[in-house]
């Protein structure tokens, strides 16, 4: 068992023939991801990596029997895509772009929400269920299949929570990387839910950073709903508060936000928390026994 | 990306929306013809900064004559007003706007942001219009009212008009109330909005509406589709180093402490500020080079870090994903000998290539740390910045 994806899932890339979805795809198929054919419009019917391009997602999904598609097309054309792919009914999209305009992400996530496709990023790694299917961006390498499941709102800490997880011989069921924009596809609060109904998950570690009420909405749901250890890490207790411009950021958010915050409502949920980035491995250790 | 007010109330104008005539200058000469121009014996002048609490910083004030006006402009114009929203050193002042003067009989609030948790737009509105809205927020939010937009649907009318009999309005204002609704979140959505406020929303002694300051932050991912609203980037208004680190893709924030950071990931950056706070330092800097990091980016990133007199250590923390550590490591020795680094450097290289890495950084015979764990890197560089304060 594991989460969202694992050796049978059957993956569509969008962007597939461009650099990203190139380099990121040979990746994958490396990994040995079930890469089943990806989408570029206008090269339909040709072969890359060995794998066949189509011109449009529905076609791909028609074809290959796809259920999930991850997309490196340019921000400027992601609206679409994930449109596009929501569309056909794929049960996962996975984001990997970055910059993709709010009010875009607003209807995008929307249209998933009401079609009932989980959409995972975007500005974010990825998935990955370590040993079985490899989405998105993360290296590879440092994950080792096992016990802890990972949610993170930020790449490069994800990879260190893998490292510490991997070096003290926990290793991962998956880990999950819902990306730093303001409106993600998927929240902590989705995935968390599917790591306590994942039986090979036994313990669940959170990354999360200052800025928005995700974490606190986190904690109020691991309080009730959450059973098996968690442990949470907040990135930005040094952030300066930023420059700002005029109250309406401040008054939607009542004040919330902060790193120390974030911390204070995580312990009151009965999560462990580390103050330091390095402390994670020996923390998952000191709260499970193992 | 933020407006200025004399820029907010050009697009408020556009959209129909009702605003007092104004002209922005850049002379005091010009303030004085201003007043002629607008007409009237009184007027307000305003000093045009990214910043809000202008009024409480003397960045506002009524004139009642061309002189009093040039005065205001003179004494300001190239001047910086320090607010309580702005640093110690404040915005610089390039820009004032003159404006008629009404005559008020009741503040409003009204402003609109894009809100993470029921991910939509939302209009909020106030009878508590002014420069108390924040406390009016924290301690009695319920005289806040707020109504979502459907991102599927748009805004309504229905909504507008709820706002306004909510907010105890009656006969033209309603109406003119749901206008100000419908033109603001047309506004908000044509133009890639993240933020927009009017504060205050003014009923004038006629009983009329209007939109007395307005404030607007434009979401940066969507910039390259508002090519007339690139054009009224104000760079002044922006930290110079941030400015020139944004030209070479690196985010960077200066912040008040020894020890520069350079780091891959705006996570991972974070984190690594706090750790080298938790063993005692203080972060001169936030900086994140991005995941494609070249030499030529590492490099320059050094040359920003640098500039800061504070600095008396680097710390580089990268972990690489799909980026080789070995390359990093070629770009930190080549910077550091390029650019003459005379303060001391901590590198710590995880992930790929990590082992080839920390040799190229051995054999380089140039003057770096390195180190063996994050934990070892913070000590190190707070260590090497001259301990613990």
């Amino acid at each position: 068992m594991s989460i969202l994806v694992d050796n049978n899932t059957r993956v569509i890339c969008q962007g597939f023939t461009g650099s990203q979805g190139t380099f990121h795809s040979e990746q994958a198929l490396a990994y040995g991801t079930q890469m089943v054919g990806g989408v570029t419009p206008g090269k339909g019917g040709q072969l890359h990596l060995g794998l066949p391009v189509f011109n449009s997602v529905r076609e791909a999904c028609a074809e290959t029997g796809a259920d999930a598609s991850v997309i490196y097309v340019p921000a400027a054309f992601c609206k679409d895509s994930i449109l596009e792919a929501a569309n056909t009914g794929i049960k996962l999209i996975v984001c990997i772009t970055e910059g993709i305009p709010t009010l875009d992400m607003l209807v995008a996530k929307e249209k998933c929400d009401r079609s009932g496709v989980r959409l995972v990023g975007p500005n974010c790694p990825g998935v990955i269920t370590p040993g079985q299917c490899k989405i998105g961006i993360m290296p590879g390498h440092i994950h080792q299949p096992g016990k802890v499941g990972i949610v993170s709102r930020s790449g490069t800490l994800t990879y260190e929570a893998v490292k510490q997880t991997t070096d003290y011989g926990f290793g991962q069921s998956s880990c999950v990387g819902i990306g730093g924009d303001p409106i993600p596809g998927s929240n902590f609060i989705d995935i968390l839910g599917l790591f306590e109904a994942d039986e090979q998950t036994e313990a669940i570690v959170m990354i999360g950073e200052i800025g928005g009420t995700a974490e606190e909405e986190a904690a109020a749901f691991i309080k009730t709903n959450i059973s098996k250890p968690v442990l949470a890490y907040i990135a930005g207790v040094t952030a300066p508060v930023g420059k700002r411009m005029g109250h309406a950021g401040a008054i939607i958010s009542g004040g919330k936000g902060t790193a120390d915050e974030k911390f204070s409502a995580l312990q009151d949920a009965g999560v462990k928390t580390v103050r330091s980035l390095a402390d994670i491995g020996s923390g998952l250790s000191e709260l499970t026994g193992w | 990306m933020n407006l200025h007010e004399y820029q907010a109330k050009q697009l408020f104008a556009e959209y129909g929306l009702p605003v007092s005539k104004g002209i922005a200058v850049d002379t005091p000469a010009a303030a004085g013809l201003a007043t002629a121009e607008i007409g009237g014996d009184k007027w307000v002048i305003k000093v045009q900064v990214h910043a809000g609490g202008r009024g409480k910083a003397g960045g506002v004030k009524l004139v009642d004559s061309a002189a009093a006006a040039e005065e205001f402009a003179d004494q300001w114009l190239g001047k910086n007003l320090v607010t309580y929203q702005t640093d110690a050193r404040g915005q610089p002042v390039h820009k004032v706007l003159v404006e008629a003067c009404l005559e008020i009989s009741q503040e409003l609030y009204l402003g609109a942001v894009i809100d993470r948790s029921t991910r939509r737009v939302v209009f909020m509105a106030s009878v508590e219009g002014g420069v108390e809205i924040e406390k009016v927020a924290q301690e009695t939010p319920e005289k806040i009212l707020k109504t979502t937009i459907d991102p599927l649907t748009g805004a309504q009318p229905f909504q507008g008009r709820d706002l306004a009999f909510r907010l105890g309005l009656s006969g033209v204002q309603v109406k003119q109330f749901t206008q100000l609704f419908l033109g603001l979140a047309r506004l908000f959505h044509n133009l890639d909005l993240a933020l927009l406020e009017i504060n205050p929303l003014v009923i004038t002694a006629a009983g009329n509406l209007h939109c007395l300051d307005g404030k607007i932050n434009i979401d940066g991912n969507a910039l390259y589709r508002q090519p007339k609203l690139q054009e009224m980037h104000d760079p002044s208004q922006e930290d110079e180093r941030e400015a020139r680190a944004a030209k070479w893709d690196l985010n960077y924030v200066a912040l008040d402490g020894n020890i520069g950071c350079m780091v891959n990931g705006a996570g991972l950056a974070m984190g690594t500020m706090d750790i080298v706070q938790l063993y005692g330092g203080s972060p001169a800097n936030f900086l994140d080079v991005g995941g494609g990091t070249t030499r030529e980016r590492v490099a320059e990133a050094f040359k920003i870090i640098l500039s800061d007199e504070n600095v008396s250590a680097v710390l580089v923390n990268i972990f690489g994903g799909i980026v080789r550590c070995d390359l990093i490591a070629e770009g930190v020795v080549g910077a550091v000998q390029e650019i003459g680094v005379d303060v001391p450097v901590v590198v710590r290289l995880e992930g790929n290539n990590a082992e080839q890495g920390r040799a190229v950084l051995e054999k380089s015979g140039v003057n770096i740390i390195a180190a063996a764990s994050l934990s070892d890197a913070a000590e190190k560089v707070v260590a090497a910045a001259g301990g613990a304060q």
